[in-house]
């Protein structure tokens, strides 16, 4: 029993305090958080701006031309794999650049941003037609009804798949090592093959991708409760 | 004040409005009556153009508004309308129903839309409920504030499409009570509704549609008291 604990304790010494690694891991899950951040950031805007465009409409009610670069947008990106994707901007698309950051940024940017769209229009879509009409029956723009009256009730529709959509995309950033970036996954990786010990370093990121998820998807939950006071009570 | 000329209106294949001319007088009170389908609702929509005609002509105000270079937005700025299902906005408190189109629409600054809100939320009895939310009000309240928010734009003429149809009968009379004393200030109306004593007593003229054109027009006494269109017999002999 004693030889059991001792082995454990020599495993997790050399899998985060020898040589400081637990700093390792710290910058990895900066990394991580740095890329979800920003990508989710990026990404809500290019949903919300395709939305847009997939929903407007012309003159005489057929598809407007944005609505079709749109839907060719969603396509491409739903229709291929993400790591793809992050190899062809890193060595194709930003060929020149060597800032591993900013591409995985705009990478799952880009790519969430397709998903969030389509949950942002279901999101305007639930929204009662009632409403437009009353504020454009006021001499409102269907722009001003848009943004005053839509899209604050859209925004407060679709907050639990948005959560959603950022929790996949925080775990989906455990591919930028593909990029040659230390984030928390390719960090634990690197430390178990330098001390040819798998268990503890996996084990320990998969814990704390766990802690971080769960203190998100409270915070998400408590937004939502925030946004809800209109409805009733 | 509204001129409507040869108005035609088909959703697909559907005719709904066969060719509707009328005219519509400042001050007065046109109260529009008919089966459900007849196509009321459709013409109503047309004035403000929520609905878009096939063809026609729709005047208001010496200005033609199914020119589509006519600023439609502009026009609306002067019609209120009040809808059958409120269409308050959720997401934002009575005050905030009130005073948002004129103050994003540079007609008052904040303080003075919030003035003319609190005067006319009095007017209704309401003004406790400047801060609620409209989910927190009962079904009349939310119309007579649907109401006031078309009020608070300094409208020239209001529009009413079936205003107490989606209410509790005891809360008919509240919103009915509002509108008459809309009526009563001088306020140009077109309503469109099933209340037959409402008609009766507020309208100037009262109009009976079926399937698409406008088949008889009277003073509301004539109307009830001496149908001629055989139509019209049939349709008051089953809801009076």
């Amino acid at each position: 029993m004693n030889e059991w604990f001792a082995d454990v304790a020599y495993k997790f010494q050399i899998a985060f305090l020898e040589g400081d690694r637990w700093k390792l891991y710290l910058s990895g899950l900066g990394v991580t958080l740095q890329v979800a951040v920003f990508a989710a950031v990026l990404g809500v805007a290019i949903g919300t701006i395709v939305a847009l465009m997939k929903l407007s409409v012309r003159k005489n009610g057929k598809r407007s031309v944005f609505s079709v670069i749109a839907q060719i947008y969603i396509d491409i990106i739903r229709g291929t794999p993400s790591v793809l994707q992050l190899l062809i901007m890193w060595f194709i698309v930003m060929k020149g650049s060597k800032n591993g950051a900013l591409i995985a940024i705009l990478t799952f940017g880009i790519n969430s941003g397709a998903y969030v769209s389509e949950i942002m229009r279901a999101g305007i879509l639930a929204v009662d037609h009632g409403q437009m009409e009353a504020g454009r029956s006021l001499g409102l723009s269907k722009g001003q009804t848009m943004r005053y009256i839509i899209l604050p009730q859209a925004i407060k529709n679709v907050l639990p798949p948005i959560g959603n959509e950022f929790i996949v995309l925080l775990k989906e950033t455990a591919i930028v090592g593909y990029v040659s970036l230390s984030d928390l996954t390719r960090t634990a990786s690197q430390v178990s093959s330098r001390t040819f010990e798998a268990f503890m370093p996996l084990i320990g990121a998969a814990i704390i991708y766990f802690i971080i998820i769960k203190i998100l998807s409270k915070l998400i939950e408590k937004l939502e409760r925030r946004l809800r006071k209109g409805d009733h009570r | 004040m509204i001129t409507v000329r040869n108005l035609h209106k088909s959703f697909g294949k559907v005719e709904v409005l066969k060719g509707i001319d009328y005219y519509v007088e400042k001050g007065e009170k046109i109260v529009i009556v008919g089966p459900s389908g007849s196509g009321k609702s459709t013409f109503l929509r047309c004035l403000n153009l929520l609905e878009q005609p096939t063809s026609g002509e729709i005047w208001f105000d010496g200005e033609l508004i199914t020119d589509p270079r006519t600023n439609i937005n502009k026009i609306r700025e002067h019609m209120g309308m009040v809808f059958q299902n409120f269409n308050l906005f959720n997401n934002l408190t009575i005050m905030g129903n009130i005073t948002l189109a004129p103050v994003k629409l540079k007609l008052m600054s904040q303080e003075e839309a919030n003035e003319t809100a609190l005067k006319l939320l009095k007017r209704v009895n309401l003004t406790e409920k400047a801060d609620a939310y409209p989910s927190q009000l009962s079904g009349g309240q939310r119309q007579r504030i649907a109401i006031v928010r078309s009020l608070a734009m300094n409208p020239k003429v209001m529009l009413f499409d079936e205003p107490t149809s989606a209410l509790d009968p005891e809360m008919v009379g509240e919103v009915l009570d509002v509108m008459k004393e809309l009526a009563e200030s001088g306020m140009t109306m077109v309503v469109v509704t099933h209340e037959m004593g409402f008609a009766r007593e507020v309208g100037s003229k009262v109009l009976f549609v079926d399937e698409g054109i406008i088949m008889e027009e009277n003073t509301p006494s004539e109307f009830f008291a001496n149908p001629k269109n055989p139509r019209l017999k049939d349709f008051l002999s089953k809801i009076l």
